[in-house]
């Protein structure tokens, strides 16, 4: 049982996909329907800021399948803008949707995975928080937060069975890196070992290590791909 | 609702304790304390029992509740002090939800 924050499109897209086709019953939300169904997949319309809608999201899947093993803490939105000229608003949804609403999902998970003692949570950063890009001060702040989050719940969430890491992934190419202007691309893959656009399936590899049941030792850990 | 929330309280409890390989062989009643000196859990314990606890209100009593609330957090007296208290806790914020 595999839920998917941000699914209806971009790496959650493509992860729902790729679990549903390995045969995990995949949970999609996020807060638009997703384009093309996915086989083998239920999504959910669901704000992932909204406690009320996640904790009801939550009570749903306790009650049809009595358990979780996976979570992908996958929504996010980004802002790419000089610090001088972000608007409160979006510094505030920026933070709200990346660390409020992957705290709310982490919770509402460890609390239905601690029944089975098993669990594997995996959040999303990006290698915009050790390349500390200019430009980029919510959105880095916002996932260096949930870098954080993913090193203290790994502690607070060992207890029960549940492990919790991060990925990393370099741009890839979807609707938030396409909002990226190229001269600030070109900028940012200069400082990575490997200067190119990341793919769905080396972001689907680096989950699939997280979420595997021989992972039970790794926890606490943020990988990054691309080499910044 | 105080009867039923007592024996919900005591099955979570003896549920969590039997999570932790340490049993509980004494009565449950609503005197006993669930933490401090004499209590029969730890802090990760108790923050099991709270959890299970709520997630059982939600199936039994069909209300969604935060039993760990800024308002239980402000009180001076805790109410996750004794089966009692936390029964009666959970008591007020069923018929606030419900």
């Amino acid at each position: 049982m595999t839920l998917i924050t941000g699914a209806s499109r971009g790496i959650g897209e493509h992860l729902s996909r790729h679990y549903a086709a390995r045969g995990h019953r995949v949970i999609g939300c996020s807060r638009s329907p997703p384009e093309r169904p996915i086989e083998g997949g239920t999504h959910f319309e669901v704000d992932v800021r909204d406690e009320a809608s996640v904790r009801c999201l939550f009570a749903g899947i306790r009650r049809e399948h009595g358990r979780l093993d996976h979570l992908v803490n996958n929504a996010g939105v980004s802002s790419m803008n000089h610090s001088l000229l972000t608007p409160i608003q979006v510094a505030q949804r920026v933070i709200d949707t990346n660390v409020i609403g992957t705290f709310l999902f982490c919770r509402e998970a460890a609390k239905l995975m601690r029944r089975h003692r098993y669990g594997r949570i995996v959040n999303l950063s990006t290698v915009a928080v050790p390349l500390k890009l200019a430009g980029e001060a919510i959105y880095a702040a916002s996932k260096a937060a949930v870098e954080s989050l993913t090193g203290i719940l790994a502690r607070e969430f060992a207890e029960f069975g549940i492990t919790v890491n991060a990925v990393g992934p370099a741009p890839v190419d979807t609707d938030l890196t396409r909002s990226v202007p190229g001269e600030k691309l070109d900028h940012l893959f200069a400082r990575l070992a490997i200067p190119h656009m990341g793919t769905f399936e080396a972001v689907a590899n680096v989950v699939d290590f997280y979420l595997a049941p021989e992972s039970d030792s790794v926890t606490g850990q943020i990988l990054y791909l691309g080499g910044p | 609702m105080s009867e039923r929330l007592h024996a919900l309280i005591a099955r979570c409890a003896r549920e969590v304790a039997e999570q932790q390989e340490a049993p509980v062989a004494v009565d449950l009643a609503p005197e006993t304390r669930l933490f401090g000196r004499e209590g029969l859990f730890d802090s990760i314990g108790l923050v099991s029992l709270i959890v299970m606890v709520e997630q059982a209100i939600e199936e039994e009593f069909e209300a969604v509740v935060t039993l760990a609330d800024e308002r239980a957090m402000s009180q001076k007296r805790s109410p996750f002090l004794t089966i009692g208290s936390l029964a009666d806790y959970a008591d007020r914020l069923i018929r606030d939800a419900t």
